[in-house]
């Protein structure tokens, strides 16, 4: 698909004259305007637009905000009420970012469960997935140092528990830590170089996003059959078709954000984050920003420091060998009855661990979170190998066009623009 | 890009040479990184502040705990009562998860001062005091417990809460920071 490219003759004498120095409008064409797009594609299939525009979004709020933030233990709390009350605006500012990085979760999260779903992540595209395991890694640092920043109790309690995790590390632990710390405790070195590297992070995931869109379109999209692209009739361009669906999901998408960003721009945070820093007080009861609330589970549910922060660790890490994990030819779940059940299972399980992660760490909520740590790991390490063997896939299309259309039918009715770039599948 | 003819199966010079500047550059790039890494490390002003603290004991009642910092990092003092003392004691040290009996904990015929750092061993929140199980302290983030002794009886924390480095300048003031020998 990748061969797809070459057509593109810039018209006008300017156009040629650039083209031939620096061929990029040929390479926006080929990406994101004559690209094939599956013509089945649902909604769930905007939220990689979405995503982008949301980091955009957080890197333009972001730059505003840095212009009046000030990243000392002394100010950082002032700095912030200043945003608030005194700069023109500032609360808009303030809350988008800060709402926005809980919609970038929202996304994000869609985004994955349905990978998950579709089996996106199956060849060949383990590499573009693996990317996305990076991204959700870096977004997660992202917004954790980003928490840190306005220098509230829980910030200031976040970074103490999370920083400590590494002292968890046998024999370095405690070295690692002061180096993280810049001190022998969380304080004004820390929130310095939090604010650096919260600054930097986001650079690093455009950069990793440009390689997940390149490794997206060497295979193509995935699909809710999980079948290829066959023929030309299979697929659409991706403009206008993609595009228009993108634009109205993004905006849609910001109606939902302007709610909460309007209407109740402190209900995903914490109270206790307009207390500032006291390091001789703990908050009654620590609880990370929502989208932490599973691994966090995780972390509480392992009755062993090191243990823990490795379940922790390792509930993203083996993301990452799910393309190995999972023995099923058949990508879409669509196709496969019995794991469309353990799917809606897991969904389940991980809500609930969030739900276990908010609450405190005593009496049954502890004995639920371990019992669905367990069923979390033995969903990659037992359901899904296992289940490719004893499941009986109901049977496959022939084709995408064959999904939506109905068998028998091939063409007729169609809009003319679906054939617009007529592709054969090697 | 031209074709190369030399197909020496022998070693030459400029092999050398080459292997030679790779590695230059490789071992000279790896150094660069030195100054980056330790240059994370807490710095000089930090350091200098970390330096011993005085405490006055005299104000602090019989079953009261204070809280001071040194280098940043709480500490709690404790003028334990005779029971507290006594729970503390009569504990089969074999029993304990990080086992160390308490007249381990405390400068000899002390006991009444526990001198312990403030931030529990599992994730570093500040525990509370006279809570829990043992009426030692109760970190309300994990569930850790401790007991009079500031060990670990319960919970996610690994280890007992550490004792700093202290020494008694007198009956009545302790010196954080500075052994017991200087």
């Amino acid at each position: 698909m990748s061969q797809h490219s070459t057509t593109y003759v810039p018209k006008s004498a300017f156009g040629q004259w650039f083209e031939s120095r620096l061929p990029i409008a040929g390479l926006i064409h080929s990406s994101f305007i004559a690209f094939p797009v599956p013509r089945n594609l649902t909604y769930f299939w905007t939220f990689g637009a979405i995503l982008a525009f949301m980091l955009v979004a957080q890197i333009v709020t972001g730059v505003f905000l840095a212009m009046y933030y000030t990243p000392n233990a002394g100010m950082a709390f002032q700095s912030v009420e200043h945003i608030m009350r005194d700069v023109q605006y500032g609360w808009l500012i303030r809350y988008l970012h800060a709402n926005g990085a809980s919609m970038f979760f929202v996304a994000v999260y869609i985004h994955i469960f349905r990978n998950f779903y579709y089996g996106s992540y199956k060849a060949p595209r383990e590499v573009l997935y693996i990317l996305g395991v990076i991204i959700f890694l870096l977004m997660m640092a992202t917004a954790f140092m980003g928490y840190v920043l306005p220098w509230g109790q829980m910030s200031f309690w976040g970074a103490t528990v999370i920083t400590n995790l590494f002292s968890a590390i046998p024999l370095v632990g405690e070295t690692i830590v002061s180096y993280l710390w810049g001190g022998y405790s969380v304080g004004n070195p820390t929130l310095n170089r939090f604010f650096s590297l919260h600054y930097l992070l986001p650079f690093m995931i455009a950069g990793v996003v440009a390689l997940h869109i390149w490794a997206l379109h060497v295979p193509g999209q995935n699909n809710p059959t999980g079948i290829p692209i066959k023929s030309g009739k299979d697929a659409v361009p991706f403009t206008p078709y993609a595009t228009i669906k993108d634009i109205f999901a993004v905006v849609v998408f910001l109606i939902f954000f302007a709610y909460w960003v309007f209407y109740m721009p402190n209900y995903l945070g914490h109270a206790d984050n307009y207390i500032p820093a006291n390091p001789a007080v703990t908050p009654a009861h620590i609880v990370p920003e929502w989208y932490f609330l599973p691994f966090y589970a995780i972390l509480r549910a392992i009755p062993d420091k090191l243990g823990g922060v490795i379940a922790m660790g390792a509930a993203i890490v083996i993301w990452c060998f799910m393309p190995w994990l999972d023995t099923s030819k058949v990508r879409s779940t669509a196709y496969r009855p019995l794991y469309k059940q353990f799917f809606w299972v897991f969904v389940g399980v991980c809500l609930v661990l969030g739900w276990l992660g908010s609450r405190p760490a005593e009496g049954w909520y502890v004995i639920a979170s371990q019992i669905c740590t367990v069923y979390y790991f033995a969903h990659f390490l037992i359901v899904l190998p296992v289940l490719g063997f004893v499941e009986r896939p109901l049977p496959l299309p022939n084709s995408i066009l064959e999904s939506v259309m109905g068998v028998q039918k091939g063409g007729a009715g169609m809009p003319a623009g679906a054939n617009a770039e007529p592709q054969s599948k090697g | 890009m031209a074709e190369t003819t030399t197909h020496v199966a022998e070693p030459t010079r400029r092999d050398f040479l080459y292997i030679a500047t790779g590695a230059a550059a490789a071992i000279g790039g790896a150094t660069l990184v030195w100054p980056f890494v330790q240059s994370l490390a807490p710095d000089a002003a930090t350091v200098a502040a970390g330096a011993p603290v005085e405490v006055d004991l005299a104000p602090i009642a019989e079953g009261q705990i204070v809280k001071v910092f040194w280098r940043g990092k709480l500490i709690f003092i404790r003028h334990r009562t005779p029971e507290e003392i006594k729970a503390a004691e009569d504990v089969n040290v074999a029993s304990l998860r990080d086992p160390q009996p308490d007249s381990a904990r405390v400068k000899d015929g002390k006991a009444q001062w526990l001198v312990v750092y403030g931030n529990c061993t599992h994730l570093g929140c500040v525990p509370l005091g006279q809570q829990g199980e043992y009426h030692g302290w109760f970190c309300p983030c994990h569930g850790s417990v401790f007991d009079t002794s500031g060990r670990v009886r319960g919970g996610p924390a690994p280890i007992n809460l550490p004792i700093p480095p202290y020494a008694f300048a007198s009956d009545t003031k302790v010196i954080i920071g500075q052994e017991a020998t200087a």
